[in-house]
């Protein structure tokens, strides 16, 4: 049997299946008991296992290739043609690497912080990696939409069960603004259904459209993936779900989950409605700048780190639907390709930055039990390792060349000049905002003398905590230093999808 | 030579990953050892491409080192461009490099961050040596952030202190507004040229030229101005030209041997190394030189009157190094490309010379750094005050001196520039230079005369404990002093008059200064020597000397009476025009309360408070209309079930 | 002659009646049952109305089934009457609102 030939099933089904097998296991009151033990580290195999799958993933993906790969394609409800249909490109391949990497990571961090039902809160991260490799590798789109509505509950129950003082409030607010948007996404699936006669993706992409149902599906699918990613205004369930949600969920949502949205984008928004796409491309910048530039302002005077950081991701996502959509903009040369490849990039970078930043307030947390900026100061005194994670992250955060955060930034801020010099002066004022709120932060928390006895109290990291922080930090100077990998892995499906959009549907 | 250059490059990083990483286990002499040895192995292999250009007749080298990626058909790499002027820079970089962590030995001897500092010397060295050896714009950015980052780690290096940690903010943010237009600037070249390699991009550098670009829609610039004034804003911040120059003096709150590494010799003159290598660019745009040339003057004069009423010794020398970074910028703007390098490398030496000197006089004082609590040093430390006296001549361009040379021809190529007669920009830069000679000498003669002569103002306690600086401390002052004072009389032949730079610098015909000094005053620097009594140079720097000993030593009162007769004017300067008024209460506080009224007002009035809650809200209304409606009587429910029923047969029966 | 409509007359007339006691009445549980027995005996009378004026019996056997399925729906709503008069100690109608949202 050749293992390559069901590795998306297996990526999809072995992280649900040991989570499941984590309930099965369960745990005892005490996190030191062998059971919780064994049930931890069947956690952390099961996702470093997945991980190591998708490093043959890796091995074995085609760079030079724009189809779809390692497909499988089974018949799942003949009756309305719903296939079980899996294949990955140059957009899922990075995405769903970056998905195997955070997750033991997650579990990592994890560890033995949590005291409340731990093998349920692995659980659900085990299996909410399962289905987020489906969304990225679905090609079918009732398949897609079930992973994609499935993926809430687990995250609904994270922030619900093991989140902070208002979480009730965050998570209905998060479900509510989420569902919403999908919903209609599901309507335009009926709609296209009605056109075509199948659930697959490539008729969708196929299927002749006029102008109104083009704007009208593009609405839909924008409502979906815009609160996902999330775009100004829709973003204000983010703030409130991060500050919530314990530290592994916050990681994942920030990591992974938000990329959901600019995934949805270039597989569904662009190949199936370039028109409505072209249309509305216009409106989509407007949105991106307004979030670069707003957010990053009202970033500025948060008090609170998480959600400090929660505004930066909203601002750092900007960027990555300002490269998705500045195709439209830029009349001939070298610009389009190189906006998209950085939005990409962008993705993949901020999961890596953001994750690693929710981490070490998490790390914070643990110790003080206070995401205050106010209840800390002078933290390189006590914590000098910690700190120096921190300001790596914080730099990176600020897009300094030589870490991953300024790789996409470079290429959309170059892109979007190309198409309007206004839009890269906008763009380019992340450098500075940026910076000013990152930096800002790592003054009053990490700088300083030592602000108060909790902080003199506070223990620099263990073992544990030092390992998840260094593989981060590995990573982002990695992609900072040598994109070339990452970038070369996706470039053919780029250009597939330009020849795609340009082409069109009327 | 490609093996060389990577060891010259990766040498300091190893190094400082050595030290930074395992500081602890190497221990302390460990990691300066290891550092030392790394940057004097960089150093020496630097001074070897130097030898082998200058008299080997090496030819320059353009080399790939690797693909950093490649998309949409714009090839990102990193590479190396070794030609005279990287050559040059490199020498410099790491010669004062290593005096500077030999230095560092003695003066951080009690500091417990010891390891991380000389890891972070070394960082700044990489980064620098990538910056200056750089081949295209990406990696040019990478260091131009690189040396901002470990500027603002250094600054910030003792992070305990308020003062300190706000100066690292303030230089990073201000570099990052600088580099805001550095980046807009690069997307430019991108977009004109598809390429981000100097070469490509110089040789398409006339089509760009003949472009115009519409930033305002119906005013067409050309496309070059637009991109070097761009550029140049990046260099504006990193070289602290005003209005950007707020941060370095606030910068000093660092240790002192990285002021003379970071904050005079090597980082902040990237932005004049930047624009020399961009030389193919800036020429073919006038009104970039314009600006250029404008900014640079009103720098080099505005901030040099700073000088004058600063108290705290590296805080003087700090505005004497905005103005002489200013005087570079200059000859920038008047196309003296060579000369504004030439005075770049004698800078470096005699800057970081004065800055070492002075480290010395503020260990031996156990940290004061006032000098009015000073005076009468010169006794109790021979080596420190010789040294100064050489930096300080230097800086002041006494005849024979490397500064002599590099300042008074920068001053005759300013004079004699194609800014010569085109009214106010040439009488801005020349008067500016020509002033800012006078104030020059005032101010270092201020400073030199208050630490070393008159009477001793220093308590008897400390004065008890004065003594020469340790070996560590005084070997760089001597070895730096050698270059301050004589390498002006053997390169300034070859560097500015036989075309050192070859291709490396291009000037437009026509208005190339430089050649054009050559064919009417230069004869040999002997001969400039003997002529310095002529101009006016000389005169305006041995007028501010002897103002400077006349105030400070001869009659110390009178200072005191200008100060109370000229308050406005000296709380001008002593708030220094209000520049640090204008970002921390303009820009900083005006950026936090739009933070503040988007934030409260935009997402959680708006957004949160009218749209989303709002949202639920008139739902819940709503429903509390609609709940009247259900009484929770059986006989309702059925009444209403007959009218339903009513209502779709009579429907049923009439209507269809 | 008294034909068929004279039938259905009487029948929608039971009908009303008993929507207005089901309506109007707002004291006795049992009334309410007892008007919607009058309801299906309405209803009844339609049944065999028709299936006199058709020739048809069908209706008459529905009849009985409904007359049937009626009895014992009387039956479990006294019971449940019963159960509800011991816990709450009353069968007024105005009182029993608790489905009021």
């Amino acid at each position: 049997m050749d293992f390559s030939q069901y590795i998306l099933s297996l990526l999809i089904w072995l992280p649900i299946v040991g989570g499941v097998l984590l309930l099965v296991i369960g745990d005892d009151r005490d996190v030191n008991s062998s059971r919780s033990v064994t049930m931890r580290i069947v956690a952390l195999s099961m996702s470093l296992l997945t991980f190591l799958i998708s490093v043959a993933l890796y091995k074995w993906f085609d760079n030079s290739t724009p189809a779809m790969q390692f497909v499988e394609r089974s018949s799942w409800i003949p009756a309305i043609d719903v296939w079980y249909y899996l294949g990955i490109d140059g957009f899922s391949a990075p995405l769903i690497l970056l998905t195997t990497f955070i997750t033991p990571l997650v579990v990592l961090a994890g560890w033995d912080t949590i005291k409340i039902r731990p093998a349920q809160y692995f659980a659900a991260f085990l299996i909410l990696e399962g289905l987020m490799i489906g969304v990225f590798s679905a090609l079918d789109g009732i398949l897609f939409y079930v992973f994609w509505e499935a993926m809430l509950v687990p995250m609904f129950l994270i922030i619900g069960v093991w989140g902070g003082e208002r979480r009730i409030y965050a998570t209905l607010k998060f479900f509510l603004y989420t569902f919403l948007g999908s919903v209609l996404m599901l309507v335009s699936f009926i709609y296209l259904y009605g056109q075509v006669g199948s659930f697959d993706l490539f008729k969708f992409m196929n299927a002749p459209l006029g102008m109104t149902a083009q704007k009208l599906i593009f609405i839909a699918f924008l409502l979906a993936f815009a609160v996902k990613v999330p775009m100004w205004p829709v973003h204000t369930w983010l703030p409130d779900a991060h500050v919530e949600a314990p530290t592994g969920g916050s990681v994942i949502l920030a990591a992974i989950m938000l990329k959901m949205g600019g995934y949805g984008f270039v597989r569904l928004s662009l190949p199936i409605v370039p028109d409505g796409s072209a249309y509305f491309a216009g409106l989509m910048i407007a949105l991106s700048l307004i979030a670069v530039v707003y957010i990053s302002f009202v970033a500025l005077m948060q008090k609170d780190m998480k959600k400090l950081i929660a505004y930066s991701s909203i601002a750092h996502m900007g960027f990555v639907t300002l490269g998705f959509f500045l195709l439209w903009s830029i009349s001939s040369g070298t610009g389009a390709g190189l906006g998209m490849t950085g939005g990409m990039v962008q993705m993949v970078s901020h999961g890596l930055i953001s994750g690693a930043m929710f981490l070490c307030v998490g790390v914070l947390y643990d110790r003080m039990h206070s995401r205050q900026i106010a209840d800390y100061g002078g933290v390189a005194n006590t914590m000098p390792k910690f700190a120096a994670f921190m300001v790596l992250f914080a730099m990176a955060n600020a897009g300094l060349p030589g870490t991953s955060g300024f790789v996409g930034e470079f290429m959309v801020i170059i892109a979007s000049f190309k198409a309007n010099f206004w839009f890269a002066f906008c763009a380019a004022s992340i450098l500075v905002l940026g910076a000013a709120y990152t930096l800002w932060m790592i003054k009053r928390v990490v700088y300083g003398e030592v602000a108060n006895k909790n902080v003199a109290a506070l223990k620099d990291l263990n073992q544990r905590e030092f390992i998840v922080l260094t593989v981060l930090a590995i990573a982002v100077l990695l992609i900072g230093l040598w994109p070339a990998p990452l970038v070369d892995m996706m470039n053919v499906t780029i250009e597939q999808l330009l020849q795609q959009v340009a082409q069109s549907k009327l | 030579m490609y093996s060389y250059y990577l060891i010259i490059v990766l040498a300091p990083l190893a190094a400082a990953i050595v030290a930074g990483l395992f500081g602890r286990q190497i221990g302390r002499a460990g990691s300066h050892w290891i550092t030392i040895l790394a940057v004097g192995l960089s150093c020496a292999f630097s001074c070897l491409v130097l030898r082998n250009m200058f008299w080997g007749g090496a030819e320059s080298e353009n080399i790939s080192v690797y693909t950093w990626a490649v998309t949409d058909g714009l090839n990102m790499e990193v590479g190396f461009l070794v030609d005279r002027l990287t050559a040059l820079m490199m020498a410099v970089v790491t010669f004062v490099s290593l005096m500077v962590h030999v230095y560092t030995i003695g003066y951080m001897h009690d500091d417990p961050g010891y390891q991380r500092f000389f890891s972070y010397i070394s960082l700044f060295t990489f980064s620098m040596l990538m910056l200056v050896m750089s081949n295209n714009f990406l990696q040019l950015f990478f260091g131009w952030e690189a040396v901002g980052l470990m500027s603002y780690l250094l600054i910030g290096f003792w992070f305990k202190r308020e003062n300190a940690i706000f100066a690292n903010l303030k230089a990073f943010l201000v570099n990052r507004l600088g580099d805001f237009g550095f980046i807009l600037g690069i997307s430019g070249i991108v977009m004109f040229t598809g390429s981000l390699d100097y070469a490509e991009v110089f040789a398409r550098a006339d089509s760009v030229a003949a472009q115009n670009i519409e930033v305002f829609s119906g005013t067409p610039w050309n496309a070059m101005t637009v991109i070097c004034v761009l550029l140049f804003m990046g260099a504006m911040g990193k070289s602290a030209q005003a209005p950007l120059h707020v941060w370095l003096p606030d910068s000093m709150a660092g240790p002192t041997p990285i002021s003379a590494l970071i904050h005079a010799a090597t980082m902040v003159t990237a932005g004049i190394f930047m624009v020399a290598r961009m030389s193919p660019l800036f020429e073919l745009s006038a009104t970039a030189l314009a600006v250029v040339i404008v900014i640079g003057a009103i720098t080099a004069f505005f901030t040099g009157l700073l000088g004058i009423v600063q108290n705290d010794i590296k805080r003087v020398i700090a505005y004497s190094t905005l103005s002489q970074l200013g005087y570079m910028t200059v000859a920038l703007g008047a196309s003296a490309y060579g000369a504004a390098i030439f005075h770049l490398m004698t800078h470096a030496f005699f800057k970081s010379l004065l800055f070492l000197a002075a480290g010395s006089v503020i260990i031996a004082l156990h940290h004061e750094q006032d000098i009015r609590k000073m005076g009468g040093l010169r006794k109790y430390m021979p080596i420190t005050y010789w040294t100064a006296l050489i930096g300080s001549l230097a800086l002041i361009g006494f005849p024979g001196s490397s500064g002599f040379f590099s300042k008074d021809l920068l001053i005759e190529a300013v004079k004699e520039s194609h800014w010569h007669g085109q009214g106010a920009v040439y009488w801005i830069a020349y008067l500016s230079v020509l002033l800012g000679v006078f104030v020059t000498a005032l101010y270092s003669f201020r400073m030199f005369f208050l630490v070393f002569h008159g009477e001793e103002r220093t308590d008897a306690k400390t004065r008890s404990h004065i003594h020469e600086s340790p070996w560590v401390v005084t070997v760089p002052l001597v070895v730096l002093a050698v270059p301050s004072a004589i390498i002006g009389w053997i390169t300034v032949e070859p560097i500015l008059f036989d075309g050192f730079f070859g291709d490396a610098i291009v000037v437009r015909q026509g208005i190339d200064v430089l050649a054009h000094l050559k064919e009417t005053i230069w004869h040999g620097s002997f001969a400039l020597f003997l002529h310095a009594v002529q101009t006016p140079v000389f005169w305006l720097a041995a007028a501010g000397a002897f103002t400077a000993w006349f105030l400070y030593l001869k009659r110390p009162d009178i200072p005191a009476t200008i100060k109370a007769r000229f308050s406005g004017l000296y709380n001008l300067l002593d708030r220094k025009y209000y520049m640090d008024d204008l970002y921390i209460k303009g820009f900083a506080a005006g950026g936090r309360s739009i933070g503040n009224a988007l934030w409260q007002k935009g997402d959680q009035l708006v957004i949160d408070g009218i749209i989303v809650n709002g949202t639920a809200n008139s739902i819940g209304k709503l429903a509390g209309v609609m709940r009247q409606i259900q009484t929770g009587y059986l006989y309702t429910y059925a009444f209403a079930m007959i009218i339903g029923l009513t209502m779709l047969l009579s429907w049923l029966i009439w209507f269809r | 002659m008294i034909g068929l409509q004279h039938y259905l007359t009487l029948s929608a007339m039971l009908f009303v009646l008993s929507i207005a006691g089901i309506v109007i009445n707002r004291r006795n549980l049992i009334l309410l049952l007892m008007c919607i027995e009058l309801m299906l005996l309405a209803v009844n009378f339609n049944f065999i109305a028709f299936s006199r004026y058709l020739g048809d019996d069908t209706g008459q056997v529905f009849v009985f089934f409904i007359l049937t399925v009626a009895a014992a729906e009387a039956a479990i709503g006294l019971a449940i009457l019963v159960v509800l008069f011991r816990n709450r100690r009353s069968i007024n109608v105005q009182e029993l609102n608790t489905m009021k949202g």
